[in-house]
Formats: structure tokens, C-alpha cells, sequence
């Protein structure tokens, strides 16, 4: 009798502990409560989730620990993912703010406009470095050479000037904005990646494997530059925050934060920060090129 | 001392309870029962269901996605042919189920016919434990580990190969090859072995012409099993086979199985649309395919069990 009373009462706390997780509030998302009076910064409170782009994850998770520090009541999750998959989760209602270092596309625009409008804005500048291993002693491809290589077209790098090897072309997967910019910039539009092109799920990963594969060739923003690898000068110029501000460079993008809507409240606190002296001075320490 | 009408009471009372008590008891588990028949019922319904504007549609279809080469969702045009895909999974599976197969019967058969009591206690536990360590973790090694020793040892040129990803996949492969053959080997009658060795018999020979072939359907069916789980793996392959759409049998180029394809675009796809409902065509293959393994499996399984039972 005993040992039923004790498993009935295990039973009922159990049961109430998981329908009491279950009850309370529904995530309101950014309702700021600003305090202070006249003068003075207003402190913002609320959650903010943000996802997408995997080039902007690390400086987006910068620019949440500074504005978190500063306004303590904020809560602020950043996750990574691809520029893709961010803004499927803006138009699906998943996350506030979606971070994209590609443009939205017109389809996906369309899927938005069901539920509110794309409001986008651009928060700072990159630009594509092209990789290959420090063995290799190519130093400059031009665009087209670029474009003919990852179509597939060029597949050994005695072609372009180098050691006869095969080329070994590694890229980011179709969910990365990087990807997709990569493929507008300098596969073609309606063209698409070679069959062999290795489709690596991070920049990470592309930087690693260009390190140990000496035919290898990949494209990362120049945030992620090492000593290890080398880069190669793209129609003449190589990448780095000084030719992307001085346009110099030819694959050079804006990095994007997309809303539904005009951003509002918090997030809109948020991006305003963001495009603010502190935010930018972030961008500048990440690697990356201020909005100018 | 006969009972008072008061304790008569008490004891059918209790015997009326606990006849209840069984009653509730039965109906809960033949609803466990019905209910994991039924959820394996709605994940098919689920996964057809979304499959279908993709093997219907003029653009992608069902033949034309496999026996297609071209892999360009979001291309201009789309195309959805997955055959590279399926033959890069069929690539890193036969590496995985080669080293897999013929070490992990080894191992078995020497755990259970040969190991002592203590080695075998810790080789059974070790090889628990080698199931239980989560797949991004064989993941990492296999990038950091085994990748670049495979590299080096077999002189090429990248570490994100087909047989790097089918090495990884034989470690996850083994504990269920390993447990479920010595299973089998164990559940085969000791008069048996101890007919054999009395017939003058060695242990290695009454190993290998008595017990491995009676225990034959368990071991068969661990490898299934074995195979289920090679197919089935994700975080491994997408970090290590290296993701290219060649449509090669060659295992030291890049390799893009099924799993790694849905894994690397489920995020980005709009729901409802073309390219989510191709990568659906694709979770319906794997999902038929594992299941085939299985079924075999267990039918195998069932043979061996009524071959024995007394």
C-alpha cells in the first residue's frame, strides 16, 4: 500500500513539475522598459534572438556582450547557422533579427511579404579573400580564371601559372550567404558550382582543410585570414579592410540585419547600437569593414 | 479460527483491487504497445505525405531525382537528381561495414568464447560505452584525428575523403556488431560445444565449425543492425566525407551521403516549397532503406531464436 502511495505522489510531482515548465508567459520578445529620467542613457530590457549568418556569428556575438554589458536587463542569443537558414527563420517567426551576408532574395522577399515586409540594414562590409595553401606559388588569379575554376572549367593549376596539381576547389554548403554571393560574384548567376566542389559546413572547416591540402583553393571573409594560408590577389588587388573601404577590391558585400517590419523596440535599440560609434569600432576589431 | 465477516470483506476487497490493478496494467501496455506501432505509422505518413509534391512535380519526379547526377536545388534551372548521393552513402557504408564486419565478429567470438571472466566483464563494458559516445564526438576525431592519419598513411591529397568518413563509421558500427554477435554466440547450448570438444574437437576449431555457424542468423543479423546505424549517421559524415556530388566509387575522393545532404540544406529551405519537399524525397529513401535493414534483421533474429528454443 505504502509503495503505491509513494509512486502516486512521485507521479503527480513529476507530472505537475513538467505541466508547470509548460505554463508561463509566452516569450514576449522586445518590450523595453526604458527608466531614467531627462538626460541620461535609457536601459533597455527584454529578449532578443538572432541567427543566421555564420561570417557575422562572431562579430554578432560581439556586439551582444557589449550591449548586454551595458544594458544588464537585456537578453540577447545569437546563433549561427548560414545567412539561409537565418532568414527562413525570420519568415517563419522563429528569431527578431536575421543576420545575412547576402542580399534577401526576391523569393524569399515574397514568402516575408505574407507576414510583413523585409526591412533591411546594412551593418558593416566584408570582403571574399580567396585562399589557397602556403605551398602553392600562385599569387593572383583574375575573376574570370576565379569563375572558370569553380565552374570546373580550369582543374589543374599548371593552367593558371602554378605546379601541375589538381586543383582542389572547397566551398561553403548552399545555406551559407557566402555561398550564395560567391556564386553571383563569380560562378554566374545561372551558372552553378563544379560537381567535384567540396561543400564544407564552415568557414572554419574551409580554412583547415586549405591549410593541409596543398591543391586546395577556398573563398572566407577576410575576418578569417591566418598566418597559415595565403591569400591570392583577385584582378590585381588582395583582400583586406583597406581595399574593401577604398572599393578597390571587387568582391566586396555589405553585411546584412533583416527585420520584419521596420525594426521597433529593442531591436531597433539593438541595430541603432549596432550602426553606432561602439558597434562599429566592433566591426573594425572582428576584421571586418565599418559601414562608412 | 475462521474468518470474521469483516476480513472476509478486506481479502475480496484487495483481490477485487488488485484484479484492477492488472486490468489498468495490461491496458497501459498494450497502449505503449500500439502507440510506438503508431508513431512509426505517422512518421511514414509524415515523410510521404511531404514527399509528394517532389516525386510528383514535372521538375523534379520521382525516377528523374534518382537516377538524376545533378544536385543544383537553387540553381537556374533546379535540378534534384540525387544519384551521386546515394551511391556516395553506398561508398562510406561498404568502407564502415568492410572494416566493421570481419573485427567486430572477431572481437565477439573471442569475447565469448575465448576472454576470461574479468576481460570479458570490461570488454563488454568498454564496448557499452563506445555506443553511448555521441556521434559529434566521433565527428571531431575524425577531422582531427583520423583524417589527417589516413592522409598521411595512404598519401593523399585531402583528409575529407569517403574512407576517412567509412573509418569513423566502422567505430560506431562495432558496438553493435560486437554486442549483438556475442549475444548470439552466448545464447548457442553449451551441450553443443561440449559435444564437440568431447569428440576431440580443439576450442578454435569447435569456435569455428560449431558455434559461429549456429549463432550464423544473430551474427547476420548484428551486421544488419550494424549496417542500419553506418546508413543512418549525420554529424560524421558532414564533417568528415568532405561533400562533393562526384559520382565516383573511388574512396579517396569527397563523398555527400543522403544524411549529410538533408543535415547541411533542412535549415535554409523555405517549408512547403520544391527543394524542402525533395529533401523529403530523400528522407523517405533513407527511411525505406533502414527500414528493409531492419525487417531483415529482426526476421533473422527470429529464426535464430525459434531454431533454439526448447
Amino acid at each position: 500500500m505504502r509503495t503505491w502511495m509513494t509512486f502516486g505522489a512521485v507521479a503527480v510531482i513529476v507530472g505537475g513539475a513538467i505541466a508547470l515548465a509548460g505554463c508561463g508567459p509566452a516569450p514576449q520578445g522586445d518590450k523595453p522598459a526604458a527608466s531614467g529620467g531627462s538626460g541620461g542613457k535609457a536601459e533597455f530590457s527584454g529578449t532578443l534572438t538572432v541567427a543566421g549568418s555564420d561570417t557575422m556569428v562572431n562579430i554578432a556575438q560581439a556586439w551582444a556582450k557589449e550591449f548586454m554589458v551595458e544594458n544588464p536587463n537585456v537578453q540577447i542569443a545569437v546563433k549561427g547557422g548560414g545567412s539561409g537558414t537565418g532568414i527562413t527563420a525570420l519568415i517563419n517567426g522563429q528569431v527578431d533579427i536575421a543576420n545575412a551576408s547576402r542580399e534577401m532574395k526576391a523569393e524569399e522577399k515574397d514568402r516575408l511579404k505574407a507576414k510583413g515586409d523585409a526591412a533591411e540594414t546594412k551593418v558593416a562590409r566584408d570582403g571574399i579573400a580567396v585562399i589557397v595553401n602556403a605551398a602553392n606559388n600562385v599569387e593572383a588569379l583574375t575573376k574570370d580564371q576565379l569563375g572558370r575554376i569553380y565552374r570546373g572549367e580550369i582543374t589543374n593549376w599548371k593552367d593558371v601559372g602554378g605546379a601541375d596539381q589538381t586543383i582542389a576547389l572547397i566551398s561553403r554548403d548552399p545555406s551559407s550567404g557566402t555561398y550564395e554571393y560567391f556564386k553571383e560574384a563569380v560562378v554566374g548567376k545561372d551558372k552553378n558550382y563544379a560537381k567535384s566542389a567540396k561543400l564544407l559546413p564552415s568557414t572554419q572547416a574551409i580554412v583547415d582543410e586549405v591549410k593541409s591540402n596543398a591543391g586546395a583553393i577556398g573563398y572566407v571573409g577576410v575576418g578569417y585570414e591566418s598566418a597559415d594560408i595565403k591569400v591570392v590577389a583577385v584582378d590585381g588587388v588582395k583582400a583586406s579592410v583597406a581595399t574593401v573601404v577604398d572599393g578597390t577590391y571587387g568582391l566586396s558585400r555589405g553585411l546584412y540585419m533583416y527585420t520584419n517590419g521596420q525594426p521597433k523596440d529593442l531591436a531597433k535599440a539593438f541595430i541603432d547600437w549596432v550602426l553606432s560609434a561602439p558597434g562599429q569600432k566592433a566591426v573594425t576589431d572582428q576584421g571586418f569593414v565599418p559601414v562608412g | 479460527m475462521s474468518e470474521s465477516q469483516e476480513s472476509k470483506r478486506a481479502r475480496r476487497g484487495r483481490a477485487a483491487a488488485r484484479r484492477a490493478a492488472e486490468a489498468v496494467a495490461g491496458r497501459l501496455i498494450a497502449l505503449s504497445g500500439w502507440s510506438a506501432i503508431a508513431l512509426l505509422t505517422a512518421i511514414a505518413a509524415f515523410l510521404v505525405t511531404n514527399a509528394w509534391k517532389a516525386a510528383s512535380s514535372p521538375v523534379a519526379g520521382l525516377g528523374r531525382m534518382l537516377t538524376g547526377t545533378s544536385w543544383y536545388p537553387t540553381g537556374t534551372p533546379p535540378s534534384f537528381g540525387f544519384l551521386a548521393y546515394v551511391v556516395a552513402t553506398l561508398r562510406v557504408t561498404g568502407v564502415a561495414l568492410v572494416i566493421a564486419v570481419p573485427v567486430g565478429i572477431g572481437a565477439a567470438v573471442y569475447i565469448s568464447e575465448f576472454a576470461n571472466g574479468r576481460l570479458k566483464d570490461l570488454a563488454k563494458s568498454v564496448i557499452e560505452f563506445m555506443a553511448a559516445v555521441p556521434s559529434v564526438v566521433y565527428g571531431l576525431m575524425g577531422v582531427y584525428v583520423v583524417g589527417p592519419w589516413v592522409k598521411a598513411a595512404f598519401h593523399m591529397s585531402s583528409a575529407l575523403t569517403a574512407l576517412s568518413a567509412g573509418i569513423v563509421l566502422s567505430f560506431m558500427a562495432l558496438p553493435t556488431i560486437i554486442s549483438i554477435s556475442e549475444d548470439a554466440m552466448h545464447s548457442v547450448p553449451s551441450a553443443l560445444r561440449q559435444g564437440s570438444l568431447a569428440l576431440g574437437n580443439t576450442r578454435w576449431q569447435t569456435t569455428r565449425k560449431v558455434v559461429v555457424p549456429a549463432a550464423s542468423s544473430g551474427i547476420f543479423a548484428s551486421v544488419m543492425l550494424g549496417l542500419g546505424r553506418a546508413i543512418g549517421e549525420t554529424m560524421v559524415v558532414l564533417m568528415v566525407a568532405g561533400n562533393s556530388m562526384e559520382l565516383t566509387w573511388s574512396l579517396t575522393t569527397s563523398a555527400r551521403p543522403l544524411t549529410a545532404v538533408i543535415a547541411g540544406e533542412m535549415g535554409e529551405v523555405v517549408q512547403g516549397g520544391l527543394h524542402y519537399s525533395a529533401l523529403f524525397v530523400i528522407g523517405l529513401t533513407l527511411f525505406v532503406v533502414t527500414f528493409l535493414v531492419n525487417l531483415a534483421a529482426d526476421v533473422v533474429l527470429e529464426r535464430q531464436r525459434a531454431r533454439w528454443r526448447r
